[in-house]
């Protein structure tokens, strides 16, 4: 179980996320969207999504660059595992607050506004529900790490992620022993990264970047 | 010098007689999905009143158009490339749909099927968005039909400021005009610069704006960007959607479906060549007043030999340049000076543009109640202020708005006498500047109004970019990949609305609008009885 949940599934998942996106997008681009429903409903929309996205994403980057970054740099840096640790906690703590409020309130609206409820897929409510837990379990796992501020712990997860990103076996042996929070937080990421594709996260993979550089206007010459 | 060529469109107000025809066959072809019911490509508002959406002329309230700022730059109102992409989580600018109307049908069936009893039965509304029963609707397309609201809402109407808008909540001081609106295909579109994708575009050979579909991903910047608020959120597909000028019309040379329907033959459409380069400092100019003048300049004469040598050097196809040439949108806008932008401050250099409305001026004075001043009715007297027509026409400048109400009183008078009297007054053509020539053109196009005067669109030149033979039996606007409006399983991978109404011949009534059937209370229909064929 282990071997799989840790070794195995990760290679599906992200699989799936970059095939699956790659394939939806140059099939469907129509379908590709974000699904904004501030038409129907503009109370709590607002404050609710900013106050979510903004902790997500701040978390996002949190995990890549936290996870991602080669052992060797942090120490090359000077920064011990403690400290690092700590700053993790501090940041993802005030992200994962915002972020919780945001979530909550979307959920609510979602689930309780009639005509939010109506146009909303299965798969719309499912996402929330899923970043909701997934953001519960990633926040008790605070509660955990502040337990053992020496970082130990957090170094496995770091090695079990560059173990994974550079296609090494033996990976899913760092987690053998860590806490059962860790484990279903590290195993829902990874289903979310699975059913990715099919819904309507795959608008984050079209954060308008570009359009900082763009000039104003836009005129198309016919298609030749 | 960069010419491009433009299709305008000119509506004369002075002969729309609020039918909203242009309306109704423009909801039928563009916007009767799911999704769009709330959505009018075009729409025709009785004025004055705050119109569809509530205040959408209010620029302090919806932050659409352009500003002009300090340093002597335009930037949208809403705010640059960082401010528009610092509120794409929340939009703060942007309507909600009760600022249009929430979109309902109502239950005609219980009129067949109701059990009998003492009293008649009703068909009572029902939401599109909930299905759920709607006990009271508020508001809705054309709630202020014909001055149908009181004058305490109407007054909030933009076009009032800088007027002591009390006097015209008076019966005696009544006035109204109708007011046809749809997409302006601007020359400097606030939509286009708001779109975090970059998905919508104008097109270089017709200057129609459109939304590339495929690439558009619901940032909704576009929404709040276009002060006119003529383009929609669709809320079943997540896509901004707006009027396509009919291209695909346009491209065989036919007519918009609003004009080609407009019983009032009111409409106009036609080529405009303008020097692309001086876009962005002709809505640049300091004085909003001067904005109408600034769009004048950029407008180039398709009978002057350089610019006709600078088009075909630009590429523009001959039978363009013949298009512009017989131009009726030129024409008025530019030989005789009767056609007016619509909020020329907005900056966006709109491209469809109206004649005043000038009827209620000459009723008046027939019926000997005004002051005349000779055949020119004192500018004072006139039902529709003149302020009025200009808050919504030049900027709030009243010369341009005159000089054209003057002219089509002038041409009247002179028709009149021709036709009816057999004497000629020429002396009143020089008073407004026309000569008895342009005078029997301007009847000619203006009153006669035949098809081929009104319409004079060269055809596009599709057959220079693609093999025509693959387009054919493709298919417009719909739901999902291509003709397909969802994928072939039951369950669809990738998310596409599935279509709840509409489907006819599926057992159920075959009235797009009533598929809430007897008893059901959500959106269940479409799901139970599959998929249509």
């Amino acid at each position: 179980m282990n071997f799989f949940l840790f070794q195995i599934f990760p290679y599906i998942a992200i699989a799936v996320l970059l095939l699956g996106s790659l394939l939806r997008f140059d099939r469907d681009p129509y379908s590709w969207r974000s699904k904004s429903s501030q038409l129907l409903r503009r109370k709590q929309l607002i404050v609710g999504s900013v106050l979510f996205h903004l902790g997500i994403i701040t978390i996002l980057f949190g995990h890549i660059v936290g996870l991602l970054t080669p052992i060797a740099i942090f120490d090359a840096l000077g920064i011990t595992h403690s400290a690092k640790q700590i700053l993790a906690i501090a940041a993802g703590g005030i992200a994962g607050v915002f972020c919780f409020i945001g979530i909550i309130m979307l959920l609510h609206r979602r689930l309780f506004d009639p005509r939010i409820r109506a146009t909303s897929s299965f798969a719309d409510i499912a996402v929330l529900v899923l970043l909701l837990a997934q953001l519960s379990l990633g926040m008790y796992s605070i509660v955990i790490s502040l337990q053992h501020l020496d970082g130990y712990e957090m170094v496995k997860f770091m090695n079990w992620a560059q173990h994974i990103a550079t296609f090494r076996s033996g990976a899913h042996e760092f987690l053998a022993d860590v806490d059962i929070v860790f484990k279903l937080h590290i195993a829902l990421g990874l289903f979310i990264m699975f059913i990715w594709p099919f819904t309507r996260l795959v608008h984050v993979f079209s954060a308008p970047v570009g359009f900082v550089f763009r000039p104003y206007q836009i005129v198309r010459k016919r298609e030749t | 010098m960069k010419i491009r060529a433009q299709i305008g469109m000119v509506l004369n107000l002075d002969k729309c007689i609020g039918c909203h025809t242009c309306s109704v066959t423009c909801k039928n072809v563009w916007t009767s999905r799911e999704g769009t019911e709330y959505a009018w490509f075009n729409n025709v508002e009785t004025k004055p009143g705050i119109g569809f959406p509530k205040e959408w002329e209010n620029q302090d309230k919806w932050n659409g158009g352009w500003q002009r700022k300090s340093g002597g730059k335009i930037q949208p109102k809403q705010g640059g490339r960082w401010r528009i992409l610092s509120k794409i989580f929340g939009n703060p600018d942007m309507p909600e749909i009760d600022d249009y109307y929430e979109p309902f049908t109502f239950d005609y069936d219980h009129l067949q099927n109701a059990n009998e009893a003492k009293a008649q039965p009703t068909a009572r509304p029902r939401s599109l968005i909930t299905g759920k029963r709607m006990e009271k609707i508020n508001w809705g397309p054309n709630w202020e039909e014909i001055l149908g609201t009181e004058f305490e809402h109407r007054r909030k109407d933009y076009n009032f400021r800088d007027m002591e808008e009390e006097m015209y909540g008076e019966f005696e001081n009544t006035f109204m005009l109708y007011l046809p609106r749809l997409c302006e295909h601007c020359l400097n579109p606030t939509c286009v610069a708001s779109c975090p994708s970059g998905s919508i575009y104008k097109r270089e050979e017709d200057g129609v704006v459109l939304v590339d579909q495929d690439k558009c991903r619901g940032w909704r910047m576009c929404i709040s960007g276009c002060p006119y608020k003529k383009i929609y959120y669709n809320w079943k597909s997540g896509k901004a959607e707006k009027c396509t000028l009919c291209y695909p019309r346009l491209e065989s040379g036919e007519p918009t479906v609003c004009s080609e329907t407009c019983v009032g033959r009111i409409r106009y459409l036609g080529v405009m060549l303008y020097d692309a380069d001086q876009i962005e400092a002709a809505a640049s100019i300091p004085n909003e007043e001067d904005l109408y003048q600034a769009q004048c300049d950029i407008f180039l004469d398709p009978h002057d030999s350089e610019v006709i040598a600078q088009a075909r050097r630009d590429g523009i196809p001959e039978n363009w340049i013949e298009g512009a040439q017989n131009s009726p949108v030129y024409k008025m806008a530019m030989d005789w000076k009767v056609a007016l932008p619509l909020h020329p401050e907005y900056r966006t250099l709109p491209m469809v543009w109206y004649v005043p409305p000038l009827s209620p001026i000459q009723n008046a004075v027939e019926s000997g109640k005004l002051q005349t001043n000779d055949i020119m009715p004192d500018i004072d007297s006139l039902r529709i202020p003149v302020k009025y027509l200009a808050n919504l026409l030049t900027a709030g400048k009243e010369e341009p708005v005159v000089l054209a109400l003057k002219r089509m009183i002038a041409m009247r008078h002179f028709m009149r006498g021709e036709l009816i009297e057999g004497s000629s007054d020429l002396a009143v053509l020089e008073e407004v500047g026309l000569t008895e020539e342009l005078v029997k053109d301007m009847y000619k196009i203006m009153a006669l109004a035949n098809y081929e005067d009104r319409y004079v669109i060269p055809t596009g030149h599709r057959e220079e970019t693609l093999d025509a033979y693959g387009e054919s039996g493709s298919c417009g606007f719909s739901f999902g990949n291509g003709c397909s409006t969802h994928s072939n399983s039951e369950l669809d991978l990738f998310e596409n609305p599935k279509s709840w109404r509409g489907r006819c011949g599926s057992g159920k009534d075959n009235r797009v609008n009533t598929l809430f059937t007897q008893g059901e209370t959500s959106l269940s229909v479409g799901r139970r009885t599959g998929k249509s064929k």
